[in-house]
């Protein structure tokens, strides 16, 4: 028990609790079933985002072009089910996947060949990848009425209660607890993080694991590009434009040090829900919706600062002696 | 944020001649480049080449120069603010609120500037203060920033500002030469200054190169770079002004993405990410050829978001070329 209790995922569990029923106090109902499933429901594209961030992040790189990869691919599986209604969806989803992948491993290519900075690279395929989504589209929307059911059903369908949106979350997740526990590439995500010239030692090729980072954070972007756009029913050059700070955030707040080399699956998803409970229960309190950026973004900073306070002490020690003598 | 890099290095035989290293430095890089986008957009359209079409492109890049200028320092000195737009944003609102109250030209200038000054402390706080990493603090203050104009105005906006408050955004000083114009111009050589001729600007390379060793010579790191991101947000609050006087309007979606471009402009000026190294000179021809480009295109009827396109092939290749270069020559030998 004492364990637990020293892991900081456990107290944002105990945060997002203490909300939840914060929030069912000003407004009962908010805690019944259906409206947590809906908060969970509304979290879910976060979370996966979140854990494809966090895979990045851990190797000391972060991926600023996760929202124009999501929003690309979501626009080409949107033009595809508009001009040919027959496809079947999960092959959509396949096509959103592997275009993901395929722009993941691009800005992979540039900064494992080239070495040149993720935030550098990633930087420029932002604004590349969402201006290609007007050029493919011709600057046109493709609205509501253009998508086929079953593309729109495909996040929709309830399975034992919950969206099937909610349960491919769920299946990412679990994914994500075995591979980064159980496999050599999840702990070499850590090590290239921790360490990386402890990681070369260690036989691991930091810039194949940085470049496989990238491709699995542009693999889920893609996934979430059907997602998004058949839950919002929706494909425009605006989807999910500045969303990618937002994952960031999820992951700040989940306690993936930007640093590398820290960070669970746990965490990411417990962030990601705790900015879906945010957004969730600010309108049921009575709050105006527009109060709900200024509050993420002091959380932001509220987890920054509770997340260095640990962190400082031991990486100043020697600074401060210094300062100290002088 | 790098992947530490297995090539050998090679030292060369001969020191390269000052002229050598000037002719093939960066910034003699960016202004071939400018040269080029000049020359094409002449032959492009037949209106680029008019004193008054130059000096309406200069509007679309000055005020987010300013911004860069001081970004560069702070990128230099190994920390980041990506939270400028939304000083921007917030400067705006607060002058709008003080419109409200009846506030003339100067006081809304003053409340633009010092609502950056303010968010500018606020940050240098937060990461020097307290030791924390600033492209995550300044994520949150991004959001934070920008939430609170968005709690002041929803989805309303401020209008009406008063007529003497639109020289800022809209007058020129002498024939085509604007007043933002003006001021970049003088910031330019204000930063130019601080950072190539002054002991702060040293201080300031010191601090990126190794801010440990830095530390031991004697240099304040805190305050040094609590004094960056002041300056970051000061310029933030004159872009604010420049740009509230220009719209004549304020909503909470003002400036929204002028972060990335800043940090792109800065980027494309030769300032290395990773920080240590780059020049003011860089960050003036990256500034004038992102205006290049987009005014360019825009004058070849060139939608907004296919011109990001551009800015981000641009930032994307200026950046791979010299990588690539180097390594075909490595192999060679």
């Amino acid at each position: 028990m004492s364990a637990i209790v020293k892991v900081r995922e456990f107290w944002l569990a105990v945060l997002i609790a203490a909300l939840v029923f914060a929030a069912n106090l000003r407004a009962p109902g908010f805690a019944s079933p259906s409206r947590l499933s809906g908060i969970v429901e509304d979290s879910s594209i976060l979370m996966i985002l979140a854990l494809g961030q966090m895979v990045v992040i851990l190797t000391r790189s972060i991926d600023l072009s996760m929202a124009s990869n999501l929003a690309l691919s979501g626009m080409i599986v949107a033009l595809i089910n508009q001009a040919a209604p027959g496809i079947p969806v999960p092959m959509l989803m396949a096509v959103a996947a592997f275009s993901g992948l395929l722009l993941g491993a691009l800005n992979g290519v540039f900064i494992w060949g080239l070495g040149i900075p993720a935030i550098v690279v990633t930087l420029g395929s932002l604004t590349i990848y969402r201006g290609v989504i007007f050029l493919i589209a011709g600057g046109q929307w493709v609205n509501a009425d253009a998508f086929s059911p079953s593309f729109v059903a495909f996040t929709r369908i309830e399975v034992l209660g919950l969206p099937l949106l909610v349960w491919y979350a769920v299946a990412i997740i679990l994914a994500f607890v075995v591979l980064m526990s159980r496999t050599a590439l999840g702990r070499s995500f850590y090590a290239v993080g921790v360490n990386p010239t402890a990681a070369v030692y260690a036989g691991i090729d930091v810039g194949r694991t940085t470049f496989l980072a990238f491709c699995i954070s542009g693999l889920l972007s893609g996934f979430c590009g059907y997602l998004w756009v058949s839950r919002y029913v929706i494909g425009s050059v605006e989807v999910a434009r500045g969303y990618e700070l937002t994952v960031v955030a999820a992951c700040v707040i989940g306690g993936i040090s930007i640093s590398g080399g820290v960070g669970t699956v746990a965490g990411a998803v417990l962030g990601a829900l705790f900015l879906g409970v945010i957004n969730g229960a600010l309108p049921v309190i009575n709050i105006s919706p527009f109060w709900q950026m200024a509050i993420s973004g002091a959380a932001i900073i509220l987890a920054v600062v509770l997340n260095g306070r640990g962190a400082k002490r031991s990486q100043r020690l020697i600074l401060r002696t210094a300062e100290a003598a002088a | 944020m790098s992947v530490p890099s297995t090539e050998t290095r090679h030292i060369p035989d001969r020191l390269g001649t000052p002229l050598r290293s000037a002719v093939f430095s960066w910034p003699s890089l960016l202004l071939a480049v400018g040269i080029v986008l000049f020359v094409v957009n002449s032959f492009a359209s037949p209106y680029f080449l008019s004193p008054w079409a130059l000096s309406d492109a200069t509007f679309n890049f000055t005020e987010k120069a300013l911004i860069a200028l001081a970004m560069a320092l702070l990128i230099i000195s190994g920390e980041i603010d990506l939270s400028v737009a939304s000083i921007i944003a917030l400067a705006s609102t607060m002058m709008g609120l003080a419109l409200q109250y009846g506030a003339g030209t100067p006081e809304l200038v003053l409340i633009g500037i010092a609502t950056g000054i303010v968010c500018g402390a606020f940050n240098g706080f937060l990461v020097t203060g307290l030791g924390l990493p600033s492209i995550v603090v300044t994520i949150g203050t991004m959001s934070f920033f920008r939430g609170i104009s968005y709690i002041v105005l929803g989805d309303q906006a401020f209008k009406g500002y008063p007529a003497g408050f639109a020289y800022f955004g809209q007058g020129y000083v002498f024939w085509v030469f604007s007043f933002e114009f003006a001021l970049f111009v003088l910031f330019a050589l204000f930063y130019y200054v601080l950072l190539h001729r002054t002991n702060f600007g040293r201080q300031v390379f010191a601090i990126g190169n190794n801010d440990v060793a830095a530390r031991f010579s004697g240099i304040r790191v805190e305050r040094v770079k609590f004094i960056l991101f002041l300056l970051t947000g000061l310029m933030s609050g004159i872009a604010a002004v420049l740009l509230t006087s220009r719209l004549d309007s304020t909503r909470p979606s003002i400036a929204a993405g002028w972060e990335l471009e800043a940090v792109t402009m800065v980027v494309l000026g030769g300032v290395s990410i990773l920080g240590g190294a780059g020049t003011i000179q860089g960050v003036v021809l990256a500034a004038l050829i992102m205006g290049l480009v987009t005014f360019g295109l825009g004058l070849l009827n060139v939608p907004g978001i296919v011109m990001s396109i551009f800015i981000g092939l641009l930032l994307i290749f200026v950046i791979a070329l010299p990588i690539v270069f180097r390594k075909v020559r490595n192999r060679r030998r």
